[in-house]
């Protein structure tokens, strides 16, 4: 077997554009597959996470109790655990709901129809909070979204075995 | 009263020490005539226990039994035994009673001819009376607080009017500087020192402000102070003005103190008409017209710099020093700030002289503190010691020790900037270094006993929350830091927080302490510090073990954790 | 006034004695971050930020407020000092609700910008939530209290340059907040000039012009230091 590094990306509660910016590196992709694996991802079809992941990039905040499972789950299951952009960092966009509560906002979004959360969605949590405050992540990359030079970076530099130094290149926001 | 003979042709003015002669002689007569005198206390404990209705009914059984000739009833002033209110002393024989009800008054006065009414007898001989040594509260609660007569019979006004017609502004300063007093406000900063930075600064107006924003939770010294000793006060800020150079003086007390309001406000009024506050005092160019302001209650505006801020009328909020106010305070001009029993000092200074001060105290620490003792004490009231006294004799002595069978676990001193003393160090004396070296502070005198019934961490959460609350939120980190500690002390309280956040409260503590722009924000995490210095355990059994071992956060034994909250 | 010597992380240097450290820092090129500081308005001491050592003090200093004297040595950097810098920032993420990405003031932040020059790449504080709510009531401006940092600068420049004092705080500790007039809506307010000047020198995007969407908004603050000048040349 080749001596790749395994990659994973989850998506939680964000809007793809992080996703969208991995795939922004275009032909660097080719280049980074070369020495890693993409084992499991929304973009490609594999349906369990698997038991050992080198790296886990996690786009997203975790808003529901369906993100919480999974973020403990991937957490338990991946060495190198990376918080992609704001939503995974900050909670960004998806926060903006934390002043008000789950009430109020299912009131207010379904015009007093559906005080209560329907059953076959996962119930939200009462905060849209960032990763961190459930489990421990090694990496943060802020950024809304980080461009595809500042994940290649980060890529890069860990499959390389370094830990990357983003301070220069990116932020909160843009 | 009559005013006596001499004084009505000065319109009541009194310009010398003869004068002050005249009136003691005058009052010592009346004395003389008099075969008892009935002292009610009239403080704010007292009082709150109904004890303007035993002066009442002492005065109506008095009359009806038409002894108002030979026997006189008073308001007096404050016991220091404020939980046995209300509290009444005969004298001659300085029977002390205690709980007396307004039914008591015919027994009472039965008394004088029976003896004393063993009931309501309070022992006078217990060490919380013996071991005091009164030079702040001196004559405690044998003086009406609102005749100045009485203040003068004990030697009141000597030390401004030695001060004014015999001493020099810098001779004054001398006096106290070799006193070796130190600013009771808490930090202890030497109070000659600050004097005669004031007096050096060159302007054309300077000011003289009497602190008495007394905010620390368990703290009730300076109103006790200012509610019998007021005409104290005003002599000591008038001597403060004379050896400064200045001319006006405002007394910031809280609103929530009405009757020391009131109080000093009669005093005022009262030295005036007497010519020892206002224009021309003694005959000579010095004058001295003093204000009270009133705080509405903000803790920050104990501060200097809020206070003055306040009393200009601005916000409350606390400005970064240098300049201090000695160079630069209200208005822009050279301020002196002390607090009120800095101040009640100043006058037996002036009148026995520095010297006579230094011999009280410790090498560094002079003279007497009072403090506010409370808590888990049998004998909670106002005491005064000199400093060097250990906390053990204060608590276990004077103040009796711990009640019921419990064991004493720790002291809170200094307030909310201060920190819990444990059992290890009651024999450690107090003054202003060692309570500092022990990781608390003098503050002005609170001094609050635990015992195993007090959960140390919720002890700190306290008073954490209540320096959340009292941030001016001028800066970043008491506004926001004291409100992320006091939710990690809630964790820990309810069973949530992991070493993680212990590490991150340490972090917030070391930040806030030394990033703060006052002392609210530098002092706030020192009843955590000290408390984790003290006892860690207590944080790590709610932290690993989900206990509470002093049985506050939850029963002793149980999960301090809330059931899962069902949705 | 006289000119004194004095040294910057080593850095041996000479300025007037009525000059605050931070003055002299920036004469030099050595950068102090700030926050509520602003040239041309009154100094205000409460971010903290601008905390520097200076020998034979045990205190950490504001550099803003504190004059140089003959002889100092100030050291502005220190692995205590980065990490304060860090929490102060950390901090007022927490307390407010700062959604970069969706700011007028995206890109053009002075609160962003500290948190980069910091090196923060997450908030390990617990973010409060606060809930505040925008006044869009005035004609030109809208204030956003969620990305308000209480700097004061407002408050500042409409008392002290503008003379009219329609912004001032309200409340205390975590719930002091900013208020127009007495606590009226900014749009109807009796003494707003609505000059501007509030939204200009605002650190943030607590304060914008309508009409301005994400990353649109662009302050300028200089006509401070100018206004500064040309009213001292007149008095």
């Amino acid at each position: 077997m080749s001596t790749k590094k395994s990659l994973a990306t989850i998506w939680l509660d964000g809007c793809s554009g992080c996703h969208m910016s991995v795939l922004d590196m275009d032909e660097r992709l080719l280049a980074l597959l070369e020495q890693a694996e993409l084992v499991y991802s929304p973009l490609v079809d594999q349906k369990t996470f698997p038991d050992h992941v080198d790296i886990t990039l996690v786009e997203g905040a975790v808003s529901t109790e369906e993100d919480l499972k999974k973020i403990k789950l991937v957490r338990s299951k991946t060495h190198t655990l990376v918080s992609l952009g704001d939503c995974a960092v900050t909670a960004n966009v998806p926060s903006m709901r934390n002043p008000l509560s789950v009430k109020d906002i299912l009131e207010r979004v379904s015009d007093g129809a559906a005080p209560r959360q329907p059953s076959n969605v996962p119930l939200l949590l009462g905060n849209a909070r960032p990763v961190h405050n459930f489990v421990k992540v090694d990496v943060f990359v802020p950024g809304c979204p980080p461009s595809a030079d500042v994940i290649h970076l980060v890529l890069t530099d860990l499959l390389a075995g370094r830990q990357p130094d983003l301070t220069s290149i990116t932020r909160f926001g843009k | 009263m009559q005013t006596p003979q001499h004084l009505d042709a000065k319109n009541g003015r009194i310009v010398n020490l003869d004068d002050l002669k005249t009136i003691a002689e005058q009052e010592a007569l009346l004395k003389s005539q008099l075969k008892h005198r009935i002292f009610v206390c009239m403080g704010t404990a007292c009082q709150s226990c109904q004890s303007a209705d035993v002066l009442d009914s002492l005065t109506r059984e008095v009359s009806t039994r038409g002894g108002q000739a030979e026997c006189l009833v008073t308001p007096g002033g404050c016991q220091g035994n404020c939980a046995e209110a209300p509290l009444v002393v005969v004298e001659p024989g300085g029977q002390l009673y205690r709980g007396v009800a307004p039914g008591d008054a015919a027994s009472v006065i039965d008394s004088l001819k029976t003896g004393p009414v063993k009931r309501l007898l309070c022992d006078t001989t217990a060490p919380f009376f013996t071991e005091q040594t009164r030079l702040v509260t001196e004559y405690r609660g044998l003086v009406n607080p609102e005749r100045i007569e009485d203040y003068i019979a004990v030697g009141g006004y000597i030390g401004l009017l030695t001060a004014v017609t015999e001493l020099t502004p810098d001779e004054v300063i001398q006096q106290v500087t070799r006193s070796g007093l130190r600013g009771r406000g808490g930090a202890g900063y030497p109070t000659g020192l600050k004097w005669s930075t004031v007096a050096k600064a060159v302007s054309e107006q300077k000011y003289v402000i009497c602190n008495a924003d007394e905010g620390d939770p368990g703290a009730f010294m300076n109103r006790s102070v200012l509610e019998d000793y007021p005409f104290r006060v005003l002599e000591g800020m008038a001597i403060a003005g004379y050896a400064l150079g200045a001319t006006q003086g405002y007394v910031y007390v809280r609103a929530e103190y009405p009757l020391a309001v009131k109080r000093i406000e009669k005093a005022i009024a009262g030295a005036q008409r007497h010519g020892l506050l206002g224009n021309n005092i003694a005959n000579t160019q010095f004058s001295f017209h003093v204000e009270v302001r009133l705080g509405a209650g903000a803790f920050v505006c104990g501060e200097e710099t809020a206070l003055i801020s306040s009393i200009e009328g601005g916000r409350g909020l606390p400005c970064p020093r240098p300049p201090y106010p000695a160079e630069s305070g209200l208005w822009g001009h050279p301020t002196l700030i002390n607090n009120v029993e800095t101040y009640t000092n100043i006058a037996p200074i002036i009148r026995n002289g520095g010297d006579w001060f230094a011999k009280i105290g410790t090498e560094k620490s002079k003279g007497t503190k009072t403090f506010a003792l409370s808590g888990r004490v049998k004998n909670t009231g106002l005491v005064e010691v000199p400093l060097g006294t250990t906390l053990r004799k204060i608590i276990f002595d004077i103040g009796g020790g711990v009640p019921e069978g419990h064991k004493f676990k720790a002291v809170q001193t200094g307030g909310p900037a201060g920190g819990c003393i444990p059992a290890e160090h009651l024999d450690a004396p107090i003054d202003y270094e060692s309570l500092q070296s022990l990781g608390s502070f003098m503050g002005s005198g609170g001094m609050i006993v635990m015992d195993d019934t007090s959960c140390m961490v919720d002890v700190a959460k306290f008073f954490m929350d209540f320096c959340a609350t009292e941030s001016c939120g001028k800066c970043i980190p008491c506004r926001v830091g004291t409100v992320h500690m006091r939710d990690i002390l809630n964790k820990i309280t309810t069973g949530e927080a992991s070493l993680e956040d212990l590490a991150q409260l340490e972090e917030l503590c070391d930040m806030v302490k030394y990033t703060s722009l006052c002392g609210l924000g530098q002092g706030a995490p020192n009843p955590v510090l000290s408390t984790l210095r003290y006892f860690k355990d207590e944080y790590m059994a709610h932290i690993i073990d989900h206990l509470c071992p002093a049985g506050v956060c939850a029963g002793k034994g149980q999960d301090i954790r809330r059931p899962a909250c069902v949705l | 006034m006289r000119v004194v010597t004095l040294s910057i992380n080593g850095q041996h240097l000479s300025g007037r004695n009525d000059e605050s450290v931070l003055q002299v820092a920036r004469a030099h090129n050595i950068d102090i971050p700030t926050l509520c500081q602003l040239d041309g308005l009154s100094t205000w001491g409460g971010c903290r930020l601008c905390l520097v050592h200076v020998e034979g003090n045990n205190k950490l200093v504001p550099a803003c407020v504190t004059n140089v004297f003959e002889g100092m040595v100030v050291q502005t950097e220190s692995e205590r000092l980065a990490r304060y810098r860090r929490m102060i920032i950390e901090m007022l993420f927490s307390e407010g609700n700062h959604i970069c990405s969706v700011c007028v003031s995206n890109g053009n932040c002075e609160l962003q910008d500290a948190a980069q020059s910091q090196g923060i790449d997450h908030i390990s504080l617990p973010y409060l939530y606060p809930e505040r709510t925008v006044d869009a009531s005035h004609d030109r401006f809208t204030f956003d209290p969620n990305r308000c940092v209480l700097c004061t600068r407002c408050v500042r420049v409409c008392d002290e340059v503008e003379g009219a004092h329609t912004w001032d705080v309200a409340g205390r500790g975590i719930k002091a907040h900013l208020i127009t007039d007495l606590n009226q809506p900014w749009g109807e307010s009796s003494s707003c000039t609505s000059c501007g000047k509030c939204v200009q020198v605002c650190p943030t995007g607590a304060l914008f012009e309508k009409g301005k969407g994400a990353g649109e908004m662009v302050k300028k603050n200089e006509f401070l230091v100018y206004l500064e000048e040309m009213r001292q040349k007149r008095s």
